[in-house]
Parts: C-alpha cells; sequence; structure tokens
C-alpha cells in the first residue's frame, strides 16, 4: 500500500516510435529494483519520466501516493546520477556536491559540513577544491553520486552508474553502492544491460524490453524461474530448446526434439502429450559425453546429440558449443580449460530434469 | 651512443621544422601588425608639412590638440554609441546563439547559411539598403504608414538611431557566431542535472548556461565593442554629418585635412583606450581564455 513509487500504463513515443508501451512498475520504500534490458529498450526513458526530464504520452507517475506527472523535475523528491555523470564542469568537487543545497539557500557552513558529510560517505575526504577534470572515472562516479544524495532524496535513479568504469573497479563500486544503498535507506532505481550486476544488487529486477517489462521478480526468480525463453536467454545466457511433448510420467515431462530427446519437471503446469514445448537450460548445468551415459538407468534417458563447432575460456569457464541437428547452436560450460572432447567430435548433451525449465507457457487466468 | 646523437639530431630537425612553419606567422604580423603600429606611433609625434606630408620634426602638439573639448566630447560620443551598439548586440545575439545550438543539425546548416548570405554582398552596399530603408518615405516609412502605426514620415535617415541600427546590424553576426560556438559545446546534460537537483528553469541558466557560454559572450563583445569605435562609414552613411564618432575625425584628418600626424596622435589614443578598456574588462570578467581571441 505505501508505495514509494508507482508507474501507471505509462507510454511514450518519440518522432512515432513508441519507446514505451504501457510499462507499470511499484516500488517499496528502501528498495533496491534493477531495469534490466539491452541498449534501446527504454530503460533510460522511464528513468527519465520518473526524473521529470521527460513527460510520458499516457499514464501516471505517482510519488508517495501523490500525482507528479506534470511536476517539474526540481520539484520531485527524486534525484539522479546520469550515465555520463553530468558533473558541472565550472564548479570544484564541493560546489558540484553542494548545488543543491545552493539552490535551496542553505547556509554556507551547512553547506560545507554536509559535503565533508558526504565526501567521507563516498571515501573522496580532501578532493574539496579538485576540479571534475582532475578526477579519475571512479571518482567522477562518486561525486556524482554524492552531489545526488546530498539532496536526501526519497528515490535515487542511477543510468547506468558504472558502464563507463573497468571491470574490477566496478566490482568494487558495486558493492560500494549497495552497502550505500542499505546504510541510507534510500529506495534506488538502477539501469543496466549487464546481467551479472543485476543479479548481484537488486531486490527486484525488472527485464526490459521493447518498451516494456517482460518480467518482474527477485534475481533468484529471474535466474532460477524465467517465464520466457527472452529473460532465460538474456539473464541466464541458457540455451532455449522447441520440442514436442512425447510422454508424461508423474512430474517428469519428456520432450521429442530435432536432435534427440530431453525432459523437465513440470512444476505444476500441465502439459499434454503432442503439444509443443520451449525448454530453457543452462550450460553449466549440462553434461556431455561421447555416449549415452549417464542417465542409462534412469526413465528420464535424454540424449541430444551434437557436433562440437568451436572451445573457448572465458570467466573460468570452458565454452563448448554445438550445433544441433536442425543448425542450432547449444552452449555447454565446465570449470577447466582441458576437456577430451574435440572440435569436430561427436557428443551427447545431458542434463537432470530439474535444471530444465518450460518458458514462454501461456498464463493460466485464476 | 651513437644512437643517441642521432635522435637528439632528429629532435632538433624536428624543432627547427615546427619553427619554420611558424615563420610566415611572425613575418605577417611584424609587417602587417607591428611595423604598421610603429609607424603610426612614430607619426603621431612629427609636424604636419606646411603644404603636403609630414616634416620630420618631434612634437607633442599633436597629442595636446586631442585635448581640445570637440575631441574628447567625440572620444565620449563614439565611446557611447560603442557600449549602447553592444548591449543591443548582446541582448540579441546571446539568445540567437544560444537556441541556434539547440537546433537540430539540419536547421543548424539553415540558420548558418542564412546568417552566411549577407557577407557575400559588400558591407557597403548592404548599408546603402537601409538608407531605402531608412531615408523619408523610404520602406519603413511606407510600412509603417501603410499600417497606420504612424501617420507622417519618421525620417529616421541621418539620426542616432539610425547609426545603432547600422552598428548593430553589422556587427550582430559576430556576437550570434561567437555566442554558438560556445553553445554547441555546452552539454544540455547539465542543464537537466540542474533542474534534477532542484533548480527552476531560470536558476539552472544562470548558474549552469550562462556560466559556460559566458567566454563566448565575452569575445562576442570584444568582437563587437572594438569596431563599433572605428566603423566610421557606418555613421558616414547613416548618420550624414550629424553623428561624429571618433573614426570619422580620423578618416577626416587623415583624407581631407591631410594632417597624419593627428589622424596619428588620435588613432593612437583610440587604440590605449580600447586596449585599456579590454583589459580592465578581462580583469572585471576573470576570463582565463576566451575563445578564439586573445
Amino acid at each position: 500500500m505505501d508505495d514509494l513509487l508507482r508507474l501507471e500504463n505509462i507510454t511514450k513515443s518519440f518522432s512515432g516510435t513508441q519507446v514505451l508501451k504501457g510499462i507499470c512498475l511499484t516500488a517499496g520504500k528502501g528498495e533496491f529494483i534493477t531495469l534490466l534490458g539491452p541498449s534501446g529498450c527504454g530503460k533510460t526513458t522511464t528513468l527519465r519520466i520518473i526524473a521529470g526530464l521527460e513527460s510520458p504520452d499516457e499514464g501516471r507517475v505517482l510519488l508517495e501516493q501523490m500525482d507528479v506527472t506534470a511536476s517539474d523535475p526540481n520539484k520531485r523528491d527524486v534525484n539522479t546520477v546520469f550515465q555520463n555523470y553530468a558533473l558541472f564542469p565550472h564548479m570544484n568537487v564541493e560546489n558540484n556536491i553542494g548545488y543543491g543545497l545552493k539552490i535551496k539557500n542553505v547556509k554556507k557552513e551547512e553547506i560545507r559540513r554536509k559535503v565533508k558529510k558526504m565526501l567521507e560517505l563516498v571515501q573522496l575526504e580532501g578532493y574539496e577544491k579538485r576540479m571534475p577534470s582532475e578526477l579519475s572515472g571512479g571518482q567522477r562516479q562518486r561525486v556524482a553520486i554524492a552531489r545526488a544524495l546530498i539532496n536526501e532524496p526519497k528515490l535515487l535513479l542511477l543510468d547506468e552508474p558504472l558502464g563507463a568504469l573497468d571491470l574490477k573497479l566496478r566490482r568494487q563500486m558495486q558493492i560500494e553502492l549497495k552497502r550505500l544503498q542499505k546504510k541510507l535507506g534510500i529506495t534506488f532505481i538502477y539501469i543496466t544491460h549487464d546481467q551479472e550486476e543485476a543479479l548481484n544488487m537488486s531486490d527486484r529486477i525488472a527485464v526490459m524490453n521493447e518498451g516494456q517489462f517482460i518480467q518482474i521478480g527477485s534475481p533468484a526468480d529471474i535466474y532460477d524461474r524465467p517465464k520466457s525463453s527472452y529473460v532465460a536467454d538474456f539473464v541466464g545466457n541458457a540455451n532455449i530448446l522447441r520440442g514436442t511433448v512425447t510422454h508424461i510420467e508423474k512430474d517428469i515431462v519428456s520432450f521429442q526434439h530435432e536432435s534427440g530427446m530431453g525432459s523437465f519437471l513440470s512444476r505444476g503446469h500441465r502439459f499434454v502429450t503432442g503439444m509443443p514445448v520451449t525448454v530453457a537450460i543452462r550450460g553449466e548445468q549440462t553434461t556431455l559425453g561421447q555416449t549415452d551415459p549417464l542417465y542409462i538407468d534412469r526413465k528420464d534417458r535424454m540424449s541430444l546429440h551434437g557436433i562440437v563447432k568451436e572451445k573457448s575460456f572465458s570467466g573460468g569457464m570452458l565454452h563448448i558449443a554445438l550445433e544441433l541437428a536442425n543448425g542450432e547452436e547449444f552452449i555447454c560450460n565446465r570449470h577447466g580449460i582441458d576437456f577430451e572432447i574435440l572440435s569436430g567430435d561427436k557428443a551427447v548433451i545431458g542434463w537432470l530434469p530439474e535444471h530444465c525449465i518450460a518458458v514462454d507457457l501461456i498464463e493460466e487466468k485464476p | 651512443m651513437k644512437n643517441k646523437k642521432m635522435s637528439r639530431g632528429n629532435k632538433t630537425g624536428r624543432l627547427n621544422g615546427y619553427i619554420l612553419t611558424l615563420v610566415p606567422l611572425y613575418l605577417f604580423t611584424l609587417l602587417f601588425v607591428v611595423g604598421p603600429l610603429i609607424y603610426m606611433l612614430v607619426l603621431s609625434f612629427m609636424t604636419r608639412a606646411e603644404t603636403w606630408g609630414v616634416v620630420a620634426e618631434y612634437t607633442t602638439k599633436n597629442y595636446k590638440d586631442i585635448l581640445d573639448p570637440v575631441y574628447l566630447n567625440t572620444f565620449l560620443e563614439s565611446l557611447r554609441l560603442a557600449f549602447l551598439s553592444t548591449l543591443l548586440i548582446i541582448l540579441i545575439g546571446y539568445p540567437c546563439g544560444y537556441f541556434m545550438a539547440k537546433l537540430s543539425a539540419k536547421w543548424k546548416k539553415r540558420v548558418m547559411l542564412l546568417l552566411m548570405i549577407p557577407f557575400w554582398t559588400s558591407s557597403l552596399i548592404r548599408l546603402y539598403g537601409w538608407i531605402i530603408i531608412f531615408r523619408a518615405n523610404g520602406v519603413l516609412d511606407a510600412a509603417l504608414m501603410g499600417i497606420g502605426i504612424t501617420d507622417a514620415p519618421l525620417k529616421l535617415l541621418y539620426t542616432y538611431p539610425a547609426v545603432v541600427v547600422g552598428m548593430v546590424y553589422a556587427l550582430l553576426p559576430f556576437m550570434i557566431l561567437s555566442v554558438y560556438s560556445s553553445a554547441e559545446k555546452l552539454d544540455f546534460g547539465l542543464v537537466e542535472a540542474a533542474r534534477d537537483l532542484g533548480a527552476g528553469a531560470i536558476k539552472a541558466f544562470l548558474t549552469v548556461s550562462l556560466k559556460l557560454t559566458l567566454p563566448g559572450l565575452l569575445s562576442g563583445v570584444i568582437l563587437t565593442f572594438i569596431p563599433s569605435m572605428g566603423l566610421f562609414f557606418i555613421a558616414d552613411i547613416l548618420g550624414g554629418n550629424k553623428v561624429v564618432l571618433i573614426g570619422n575625425v580620423i578618416q577626416e584628418q587623415l583624407m581631407k585635412a591631410h594632417n597624419w600626424p593627428f589622424a596619428a596622435a588620435l588613432a593612437t589614443v583610440l587604440m590605449v583606450l580600447t586596449s585599456l578598456i579590454i583589459f580592465l574588462y578581462r580583469k572585471i570578467a576573470k576570463v582565463r581564455d576566451l575563445e578564439g581571441i586573445v
């Protein structure tokens, strides 16, 4: 009931192209929500509408039950950390951070005291007199965060704040941002196209594509129980297989694919023989063998055949790309560099049914 | 060892090449800026010959003559006109340049073209155009009387306002372009950031946009203020003999009275005066880098 932010059926078009197709979102107090999606999916537009820098064609923006759809950005208790930080180049760090307070005619000593406190918070003590041009990317980013937080907003919007930083610094800032957010209890709405970042930091993730929210849920929901092949692919880098249900035994459903057989757990959904089905299975939860080895004694025996095309090593994992009979690619991930299967080998892919999930199901309305 | 020497040789070679490319620039400045300036300064301390030309005889008479109230008043009048024109140019030119930078690339090109087209004709011819507009029963009078705003000719030609309009017209493009070049570099995201941090539209403009386009505005002021002190032909054509600026006096002394030393003295004083104003102005404005100039 006491939602801090509520978006109701927001639509927005730019020169005839619909960028937002009626999005709804609620955010509670102190929640960390991530908008995750590829570039051009409407994340930034959503954020700009919340900030008041853009007005929606239709729909309403409510802040603490107050309709602020028509309010100017300076009349909203919302601050933004912009993608390029947008630090004022003609002001030093102190004046940048103190800008919001100065606008509100806060006393000079008070501003100085609060800026000092903010600089401590973002670990930039002693940088008051530096100009933005004299700061590194990570430092600029901290100044941008401090400049927004000093106004004690109820809601902080962050537009890919870590996008310009290198991987190591990004990891470090992820932890720091999360720590800040917990400490201050401010609601964060955070934009990223990096699924790891989203999974690491968020209380809830809203996966976005083509101006719509595809799925909103906790990181575990999004990662382990994707509802659509899009989410399974975008967030979990899962393999997507399309087949036909052949038989059902208790909660194990088997399906026929052009490259062989597979099975998954029904998880309470109703399946019937002959119906088409789409499943998602993540690469690290598959096995790979030269013959049908592992589940030979089980009812859910499966044997999906493929030809090894390529092996690459990244992120501590070996990625083996296989080509299935229908030409689709299937990725298996393994720890370690060495793996006895070579390019051109025939291989059999297997998995436990509980690791395979049916997606793109039509929602059963109660 | 040998390598080191070679690399040093290369370095000085490159340095020589670098200096060589600058030589024409220095030569040009020496020949056409520093040279004439020295010539003018020397000339201003010489004596006018009886009939025509100059006698190489040192005197300070020329400078003493300037102290005559007639000439002092002319200086004051010129300053007044320069201030007034510059103020009007700022008021018109700043918004134009600023909003031009906000246009889409397509419209920027079009507006820029419109701004440039007048330069394709001589400024003298364009000023004669203003005569047709301003003269009694001219285009302006006909239009105003046609609409019914006035019922008698305004007789604007050969008045002070006509000269001001001429100055503003001639120098406005420099202000617009100067502000535009500054505003183009302005990231409008910064204005949004200011708004996001609680600033109203006006406050955001004053604290961010204006501050960041100030270099353009200031160089625009210099580009308009200095010429408006010396554009004698505008006062000549549109002011008749009613508006006499220091530029007119210099031109008259040089071309009609053939008193070169006195003209040189007047020009020297004018130059010192404008330099002083710019110097003070830079001190007050605390601008480290004026765009393009100084």
